[in-house]
């Protein structure tokens, strides 16, 4: 710090470099702006100070007593683990369906559009109560070749319990919306781009994987966080199933039991900040490891000469 | 024109027959014959729209040829003849064959997400499954090559468009071409910056690369090609040396065409 300034003294100094003279402006002030502030700060913390102490339903002492509570802090795991579970399966799965979508196979994006037809036009609400019924609908999961009787086969309730059940309804109902967040990254990148890669002797393949979908990355994962953030709520949604050990049905299960329901729809609110608040953080350190080789970015040591 | 495209040598590099391309409806390509030799230079002018850079990419297969047949090296281009039947090639074999084709892009299509040196092994190690370590040092001679050894750390956007396009080029014979294809490869330039790849490119004529130059750079091309084309509505109107070409034209729309460019 101390060197750069020492540094820029000849050149903020006319006197000495005898360059042109600098501007001494006084900054422009802001009265609006400031008094705005001030008065939100004010009403910011009235409206604490009421919280805090004029308002009995809240029940702090009970938000202390359940936020730490072991039975809601392993609901709230839970709900982390949907969510990230739900969430690599529907990014893998919808890059999947965006390169089908895209591709020059006419059956593939056939069966992609098919496909987000289906899971994008009903709601997940539904969507969850139907996997919640696949042990009644196919009580049998085999695995053979049809119209022989050489195969494997387990019964459904034994081998997907409801909680996989909830991460694969999740994860196939998201898989359709990224699918769409996908392509339209793919479309975003420079058609010149995939012409120099075919050009350089590069299969499909490879320039999808080796040269689009990196550069896509900077366009996909700002709305890829924006589901993320909207997958940890939707999986409230799991007692459709019914999984009932996700953060927001235990808190409500646990409500039932004391008759105050208040406190603990703030424990949840704690947490369900909490895990958003982490994934912005997240979501910040990504953006910038994808914004290499765009011009003005910092992008940290060492990265460009 | 040769008849048989077997045994010597003494086939043209680049020979293309009757070749015809459409948009559609809209014709572009209307009937090129053109043949190329080996170390040859040639130089393609024409008014715009007239089908030059369509020509280029039908030549490394990024389009589809509609009529006539076009070979690289005695090979068929984009497709595979037996008997008299005429077989589209896979993908697979249509990159095969682009491999050995370099192309040099008006807007450089540098990958910006890579750094100079990742750019330009990138071919190299995915699709010759070369190592990393052999591709780089081939790379760092070819950056020497162009006078950019110093930037191979650096990303394409912070480079000038002149140091682009070499990098480009060094991109592009990092395959080991036996043809290079350059599509207006100085018109995104400013001007003080032209004459740094039409260096490299001089140098490229000097060590024997047999190219394809679709230009606007008079200069370059009196002083570099072998021949000069030029190309009209779809066709090859007029071809011969460049000082023959520029200096008695012998078609009334290539002195139009001239009269207006120099
Ligand atoms: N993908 C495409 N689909 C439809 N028409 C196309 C396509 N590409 C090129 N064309 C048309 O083909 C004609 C020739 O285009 P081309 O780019 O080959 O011309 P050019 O000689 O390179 O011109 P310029 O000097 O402007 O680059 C133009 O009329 C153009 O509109
Ligand atoms: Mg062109």
């Amino acid at each position: 710090m101390a060197t750069t300034r020492s540094a820029r003294v000849p050149e903020a100094d006319p006197g000495i470099s005898g360059g042109p003279e600098r501007i001494r402006a006084i900054p422009l002030r802001h009265p609006v702006r400031n008094a705005l502030a001030v008065l939100l700060v004010l009403l910011a913390a009235s409206f604490i100070w009421d919280a805090a102490f004029n308002r009995p339903a809240y029940d702090w002492l009970s938000v202390g007593k359940y936020v730490f509570d072991i039975r809601v802090s392993q609901a709230a795991l839970v709900t982390l683990e949907l969510t990230v579970l739900s969430m690599v399966g529907a990014i893998l799965l919808g890059s999947l369906l965006a390169v089908m979508r895209l591709s020059p196979n006419p059956v593939l994006r056939g069966i992609a559009w098919v496909y987000l037809w289906i899971f994008r036009g009903t709601p997940v609400y539904v969507q969850l109560v139907f996997w919640g019924l696949l042990a009644t609908i196919y009580r049998f999961i085999s695995v053979g070749i049809p119209f022989t009787d050489i195969g494997v086969s387990w019964t459904t309730q034994d081998t997907l319990s409801v909680f996989w059940l909830a991460v694969i309804g999740l994860a196939l109902n998201e898989a359709a919306y990224m699918a769409e967040i996908v392509r339209a990254g793919m479309l975003s990148v420079d058609p010149g781009q995939s012409e120099a890669s075919t050009a350089l002797g590069m299969s499909w393949a490879q320039t999808m994987r080796r040269i689009v979908i990196p550069q896509s990355m900077r366009v996909i994962i700002p709305p890829t966080g924006n589901e993320v953030i909207s997958m940890l709520k939707t999986t409230s949604l799991v007692t459709a199933v019914p999984l009932s050990t996700d953060l927001y049905t235990r808190t409500r299960d646990i409500s039932a039991e004391t008759f105050n329901p208040i406190p603990l729809l703030i424990v949840a609110s704690i947490w369900y900040l909490l895990f958003t608040s982490i994934l912005m953080i997240g979501q910040y350190f990504l953006e910038r490891r994808f914004a290499r080789g765009t011009r003005f970015v910092d992008v940290g040591p060492g990265a460009s000469s | 024109m040769t008849d048989q495209l077997t045994g010597s040598s003494s086939f043209p590099m680049v020979l293309a027959e009757r070749v015809v391309k459409a948009y559609g409806s809209h014709v572009v390509l209307s009937d090129i014959s053109l043949s190329v030799d080996r170390g040859e230079v040639v130089c393609i002018i024409g008014p715009s729209g007239s089908g030059k850079s369509t020509f280029l990419r039908c030549i490394n297969h990024l389009e589809r040829l509609d009529g006539g047949r076009l070979t690289v090296d005695g090979e068929l281009i984009g497709y595979r003849q037996s008997g008299d039947k005429i077989y589209e090639l896979k993908p697979r074999e249509a990159a095969q064959q682009r491999k050995d084709i370099g192309m040099v892009f008006q807007r450089f299509n540098l990958f910006p997400h890579l750094t100079v040196l990742e750019n330009i092994i990138e071919a190299p190690t995915q699709v010759k499954r070369q190592s990393r370590a052999a591709a780089s040092t081939r790379a760092m001679q070819l950056l020497e090559r162009v006078g950019l050894a110093e930037k191979a750390k650096a990303y394409p956007a912070s480079l000038s468009g002149g140091q682009q396009q070499r990098v480009a080029i060094a991109r592009a014979l990092a395959m080991d071409p036996k043809l290079m294809l350059f599509d207006e490869p100085t018109s995104a330039l400013d001007p003080e910056l032209v004459g740094e790849v039409l260096d490299v490119m001089k140098q490229l004529a000097k060590d024997g690369m047999t190219m394809i130059v679709v230009t606007h750079e008079m200069g370059f091309a009196r002083e570099v090609a072998d021949s000069l084309v030029f190309m009209d509505g779809g066709v090859v109107v007029e071809r011969g040396t460049p000082s023959d070409v520029l200096g008695n034209p012998q078609h009334a729309r290539t002195r139009a065409f001239l009269s207006k460019v120099l």
